[in-house]
């Protein structure tokens, strides 16, 4: 009964790390994949295991066509354990709500206030010396950039840039970002595969950046000097996610990474494992009401036949 | 069917050479002549340039100024206050509203300062022919 949940948290943890071994597009997409997986299969097998406690309430057995004596005898499930579950299951029905009325709300604020920039072709820029620079999903999308960011990169770094923040509108990493999102808000385990999908978000785009300009290198410049010269311009300091910037430059200086299919055959085997063992779970969990239902109908029968 | 894609993709195109032309204008910081924006375009001809810088002007985005025997070019911004606010607002948000920002660069720590200027010296280095 418990394997879905074992499965789906081997997935969370051998996920992110055999996505950083996948060039960064295919490790995105893999590690997205993995990471509805991952959270379906947890809360469903959350809800399954919920069920047969839930079953057994007298109010909800009235309703049912099951015997609720037959459904506690049978259960393979401690009644505690089965409550905690149906506790988890509210908690991620009510956090899942925040956080994606959160996101969507931040979005769309995001959005309203860049639609009010003037923009030549996609481009909007923002007179201010602090550097700065980012896209924002729209209709079509932005990408922001103040103008001190623009005076201190030269001019083959700033098409770096261009085609580094155009890649995040092409391919929608917003709804990358959003979905990891919410899979780690479902599954807590899954905090780290969205850490590690976020960055093969960045890398993405970095590789597409350095497709676009035919010039790896250049790109490990533009962020190098775009990072160095906007953490001495003495941002407020945001969310502490220092880190990713140097591994980005090393990554582009170094050779792409090759592709993996025992990486990619990973993914795909603990995929197809969390679903056929979620399919088993939901199988065992209908026999148990399927024998609770014949119980009843048998007590019924003998019942009106007295 | 193949002359609609064909549109298509040119359009796209030109909307993106229009923010690399308006790109080049901010980082000269001062009205430039339309051959200085072309050198800074690479890979753009002439003429593309002028019409670009045209349509620009007639968005209101670019200002155009006769001095000497041609014309130079120089960006308006003319609610530059109101919008720097609002992107410091969105940038000092740390929640919700920074995370939905596909940000160039994160925060660095010193020591990835550090780390980063040893890459790009490295990189200087070993590149074959030089600082270009």
């Amino acid at each position: 009964m418990y394997l879905p949940l074992l499965v789906s948290a081997v997935l969370a943890v051998v996920a992110p790390w055999a996505g950083r071994r996948m060039p960064p597009h295919a490790g995105a997409w893999a590690m997205t994949c993995a990471a509805v997986v991952a959270a379906g299969t947890w809360v469903a097998e959350l809800a399954m295991l919920a069920f047969t406690a839930v079953g057994q309430l007298p109010l909800v057995a009235a309703q049912g066509p099951w015997s609720a004596r037959v459904l506690a005898a049978e259960d393979p499930v401690d009644r505690e354990f089965a409550a905690g579950c149906a506790g988890a299951v509210l908690v991620v029905v009510v956090s899942v709500t925040v956080a994606s009325w959160r996101r969507g709300r931040a979005l769309v604020g995001a959005w309203r206030e860049c639609r009010e920039l003037a923009a030549g072709g996609d481009l909007a820029v923002v007179d201010d010396p602090v550097p700065a620079a980012f896209a924002v999903l729209g209709l079509p999308g932005r990408v922001v950039v103040s103008s001190g960011m623009l005076r201190v990169l030269d001019a083959g770094e700033r098409r770096a840039l261009l085609a580094h923040e155009r890649a995040h509108l092409r391919h929608r990493h917003h709804l990358f970002s959003l979905i990891l999102h919410l899979a780690a808000v479902v599954d807590p385990l899954l905090r780290p595969l969205e850490r590690a999908g976020a960055f093969a978000v960045e890398r993405w785009a970095d590789e597409e950046a350095g497709a676009v300009v035919a010039d790896r290198p250049l790109v490990a410049r533009a962020i190098a000097r775009a990072a160095l010269v906007s953490s001495r311009a003495g941002k407020a300091a945001l969310a502490a996610t220092g880190g990713p910037v140097p591994q980005r430059v090393r990554a582009l200086l170094a050779p792409p990474i090759p592709r993996r299919d025992a990486a990619a055959a990973a993914f795909g085997a603990l995929m197809v494992a969390c679903c056929v063992s979620l399919a088993i779970t939901a199988h065992d969990t209908e026999r148990l009401f399927e024998a609770a239902i014949h119980a009843r109908a048998v007590a019924t029968a003998q019942g009106g036949a007295r | 069917m193949a002359e609609r894609n064909d549109r298509g993709t040119r359009r796209r195109a030109r909307g993106e050479l229009e923010g690399e032309v308006l790109a080049a204008l901010w980082a000269a910081g001062g009205p430039v002549a339309a051959a200085a924006v072309q050198e800074s375009v690479p890979g753009t001809a002439y003429t593309t340039v002028l019409t670009i810088l045209t349509r620009l002007c007639e968005k209101g985005l670019v200002t155009r100024r006769r001095e000497g025997r041609g014309h130079v070019y120089a960006p308006v911004d003319d609610r530059a206050g109101v919008v720097a606010a609002g992107m410091h607002s969105l940038l000092d948000d740390g929640g919700d509203r920074g995370a939905v920002l596909a940000r160039f660069v994160s925060e660095l720590s010193a020591e990835d300062e550090h780390l980063l200027e040893r890459l790009l010296q490295d990189e200087q280095r070993h590149r074959p022919s030089g600082p270009a």
